[in-house]
């Protein structure tokens, strides 16, 4: 009965304008702190949330989405991913997030390659993911290229902000790729800044005092003005607890840089230095195992040792395939609560947890509007049909900017259609 | 011996019978014949003590649940599984009220110990790819047993898990079933009369890896024209075996009669005669039916296929088939012949009355196997299926011993059944359980709370982070 409400709720609320909405009887989870609300009302009027509450009045004309024994959360981001330029992975087609042999690297801008109708989109917003921060890989470079900023929204532009960071590796990739050690990595990083910094001085300057075959381009030093210049983050990959410590010297050479950790698998063993040079941290909470010399010390526990020093984490899937599995962040962070139960382990609570795959992302991002559900904010909200974190649930309806979003994808298309298996009056390609 | 049982063509495999095997080229007079299992388990069973658990919520592994539900393990094996058993005088007792019994979780599908971490080229053993056809590799030559990743699979409740070569070749080489106990050597570990896999390999990787060499097979018409061609060798060989061996006991054959020994084809003939069994990787729908073909060619039985993207597809001709489909959750679209993976894929194949297995192809994904269970549970509810846990439950370790040919002998809380068992401090469907302790032939092999019960392969001594519990 409930279900159906909802569904009929839903159908009212599309298509794509963002009417008042008013999503009542929920356990509402607002990602701040370890805020419950049980029975709680949530207000999105023009696209942004207006109230979150309980008791509270319901705008004349509303549309009332019955949340009763469902659970009301923001929409979920990734705090790293390949939503948007990569479709299947090995299909090199249809995957924008490598380029291993362009000449170029720091000036790479995947913004014009995201792709609002790959299917990975749709099939993440299913499972509650709105925003997701979206990277490249490997370049030719340690400097792999400009990042951006993406809603997951069926319509409208998805792109909420291009170049808004510079990933850059380095430990073992960071040294494969600058021709076979750290040492040679460190230094295409320092050449790098520093011609950005020369760069910036003098623009017209650049090329005359440019030496004879130079690793850096024009236009590479000039996007990486604006992060030595601290304007956009430095998201920098290293795993090893030497690398790590190694980046966060960078600032004392580069006082602006604004950097963030993506990967930090031994950062337990350096949290003090990572908290007190306040750098947030992008990773997972599931690595345990050293599958390199760089990830020795691997351990679920991670993560809930570098909160517990103070640091900032933010769930992000980078790499290969797993960055079109953003729909698994909840799975992430439901085992990082389950760690803190083993003996000798550490852990997140379940607001810390939900924050992770939330509102810290779009903090580490400086997604000021996003994140949680707190008026004011962007009316992103998912609503669950149990515990979020849990692996039964999942969202009965997601909602972008206010707006109600479709709930299907490639993914239930196939199943509708596979789902009966007795023949037809016509073959199974008929069925759609 | 559930291997022995498997060997009803006994006309290849000596140790079958008694007297004791004779191997290729033995003394004048004797038949010379192919031995079947020359590199035997050394694995002993570690000592336990008879243990009752109680109070509990008990997935026996079959499809049944006991609540409250009460297990006791006795010289290592399941003893009495019931509401409550009883309590022999000196046994240990554990309340486990609050808390969840299940059989030992099986991953019929690990490259742990051929891809070990850490990953570095130097320890890369799972695939002979140098050329197609490899039935003569045996992955248990390039176990690493001191590979990390074991033990953490083991802190993730798995008690049996079969290790495959890669996907690079059609014939990639013989699996072999562990018991997940640390040894010095990958003998030390093996499962005790498990029968050979060889796996096979359909689509992608094949095509791509040969035809990148300009040579066979570089289509997947090519995959299928080189597997027949292999067969049908295989078959010849076996006709030559089966010749000499006749006219060795009509007394007309000398021990120098008998052919020369074709490592390769002693693998094929194996699967031919019903000893070895065909674990075949496999994505497309389309593909599965050639192969399919191919067997019923050669007279061969696939037993299952894996990664199985796209079973629910063909979910009624698999269990028309007898065919077992070992599957991720939710893995989907990282190459094209993944393309069509769906959440619902397990479910639906459940449900067609196929058998239904969760595998992990991946060191980190076989920690959580419940879990990827729990997903594809999950969505094949919200399709309405009404799949109860203690149903879910038999695609993790039931359905993966029937495919792996040990379903006598573990894969469920059965009285009589090896003592691999798994104490939860939640339900594992949840995504905050997990396990607290793994008793495997009835002796604690890990205990989350007592750090002398949690091995540490000799990689990791001296190492940071070295003794978390990770």
């Amino acid at each position: 009965m409930k279900r159906f409400g909802l569904i009929l709720a839903l159908l009212l609320a599309s298509p794509a304008t963002a009417a008042t909405i008013a999503i009542t009887g929920g356990t509402v989870l607002t990602a701040v702190g370890e805020t419950s609300i049980a029975n709680g009302t949530v207000i999105v009027r023009d696209g942004r949330i207006a109230a979150v509450g309980q008791g509270l009045v319901i705008p004349a004309g509303a549309t009332v989405i019955d949340a009763t024994g469902k659970f009301v959360t923001p929409g979920l981001i990734a705090g790293m991913s390949n939503l948007g330029i990569n479709e299947v992975d090995a299909v090199p087609q249809t995957n924008d997030a490598r380029a291993r042999t362009s000449p170029f690297s720091a000036a790479i801008d995947i913004a014009p390659a995201i792709n609002a109708l790959s299917t990975p989109i749709a099939i993440n917003r299913v499972g509650g993911v709105t925003r997701a921060v979206v990277g490249p890989e490997m370049a030719g470079e340690i400097f792999a290229g400009q990042g951006a900023i993406i809603s997951l929204a069926a319509t409208g532009d998805i792109l909420l902000r291009p170049r808004a960071f510079q990933l850059i590796e380095m430990g073992e990739d960071g040294a494969r790729i600058a021709g076979g050690s750290r040492p040679a990595a460190w230094l295409n990083l320092r050449n790098g800044f520093a011609e950005a910094q020369r760069f910036a001085r003098n623009p017209a300057a650049f090329e005359s005092g440019l030496e004879r075959g130079s690793l850096i381009k024009r236009i590479d030093a000039s996007a990486l003005v604006p992060v030595v210049e601290g304007r956009i983050p430095a998201v920098i990959h290293a795993e090893r607890a030497s690398d790590l410590t190694a980046v966060l010297g960078l600032l004392r050479e580069f006082p602006k840089l604004r950097i963030i950790l993506i990967g930090a698998r031994e950062g337990w063993l350096v949290a003090d230095k990572i908290a007190a040079a306040r750098v947030p941290v992008i990773t997972l909470p599931l690595f345990d195992l050293p599958d390199s010399f760089e990830t020795l010390a691997s351990t679920r526990s991670n993560v809930g040792r570098l909160v517990a020093a103070g640091v900032d984490v933010g769930f992000g899937i980078f790499g290969g395939d797993s960055g079109t599995q953003a729909r698994n962040l909840p799975y992430q962070a439901g085992n990082a609560v389950a760690q803190a139960a083993v003996p000798g382990g550490a852990g997140l609570t379940r607001g810390q947890a939900l924050a992770a795959i939330t509102r810290v992302p779009a903090q580490i991002f400086g997604l000021a509007d996003l994140g949680t559900l707190e008026a004011g904010k962007r009316g992103d909200v998912v609503v669950w049909d149990g515990d979020p974190l849990e692996l039964a649930s999942a969202p009965v309806a997601v909602f972008i900017d206010g707006i109600a979003q479709p709930m299907t994808s490639r993914q239930t298309e196939l199943r509708d259609r596979y789902r009966d298996l007795a023949p037809g009056a016509l073959p199974f390609q008929y069925r759609q | 011996m559930r291997f022995l049982a498997l060997s009803g063509l006994a006309l290849l495999a000596a140790c079958a019978t008694k007297p004791p095997p004779k191997s290729a080229g033995g003394k004048a007079g004797d038949i010379v014949s192919i031995p079947s299992d020359p590199y035997p388990s050394t694995y002993r069973a570690f000592p336990g003590v008879t243990t009752i658990i109680r109070n509990a919520v008990v997935y026996d592994g079959t499809g049944r649940k006991f609540a409250p539900g009460a297990v006791r393990i006795e010289n290592g094996l399941i003893a009495e599984i019931g509401s409550e058993v009883a309590i022999p005088a000196g046994a240990t007792v554990i309340d486990a009220a609050g808390k969840f019994v299940t059989p030992g979780v099986i991953d019929i599908h690990s490259h742990l110990g051929v891809y070990p971490s850490p990953g570095v080229d130097a320890l890369s053993d799972g695939n002979e790819a140098t050329s197609p056809a490899r039935p003569e590799v045996w992955a248990e030559h390039s176990v690493w047993p001191q590979d990390p990743g074991f033990s953490r699979a083991l802190a993730g409740g798995v008690t049996t898990l079969h290790i495959l070569p890669g996907s690079a070749n059609l014939f990639g080489g013989r699996g072999t079933t562990l018991k997940n106990v640390y040894g010095r050597s990958v003998q030390d570990m093996k499962f005790p009369g498990a029968p050979y896999s060889l796996k096979m390999a359909c689509g992608e990787n094949p095509k791509r890896v040969y035809g990148a060499r300009n040579q066979l097979p570089s289509t997947r018409m090519g995959n299928i024209a080189y597997g027949r061609q292999a067969w049908s060798d295989a078959s010849t060989y076996r006709r030559k075996w089966e010749d000499y061996t006749r006219r060795a006991k009509a007394g007309t054959a000398k021990p120098s009669d008998a052919p020369r020994r074709e490592i390769a084809n002693d693998t094929l003939v194996g699967v031919l005669n019903g000893e070895i069994l065909i674990q075949n990787h496999c994505y497309r729908a389309d593909e599965m039916t050639n192969m399919i073909g191919m067997a019923h060619e050669f007279g061969y039985k696939i037993t299952a296929f894996h990664h199985a993207v796209e079973s629910y597809k063909v979910a009624d001709l698999l269990a028309k088939e007898g065919i077992c489909s070992a599957m991720w959750a939710d893995w989907y679209g990282f190459k094209m012949e993944s393309y069509d993976g769906i959440r619902e894929n397990i479910a639906l194949v459940d449900k067609a009355g196929a058998c239904a297995i969760v595998h992990s192809d991946d060191a980190n994904g076989i920690q959580r196997l419940n879990q990827e269970a729990a997903k594809a549970m999950a969505a094949g509810n919200r399709m309405g299926m009404g799949i109860t846990p203690e149903r879910a439950w038999t695609w993790l370790s039931l359905n993966p011993a029937k495919g792996l040919g040990i379903a006598a002998r573990t894969g469920s809380l059965e009285a009589g059944k090896m003592g691999d068992v798994v104490l939860w401090n939640a339900d594992p469907f949840s995504v905050y359980a997990r396990p607290e302790k793994v008793w495997i032939d009835g002796a604690v092999i890990y205990d989350w709370a007592d750090r002398s019960r949690r091995p540490v392969a000799d990689f990791e001594l001296g190492q940071p982070g070295r003794g978390d519990p990770k």
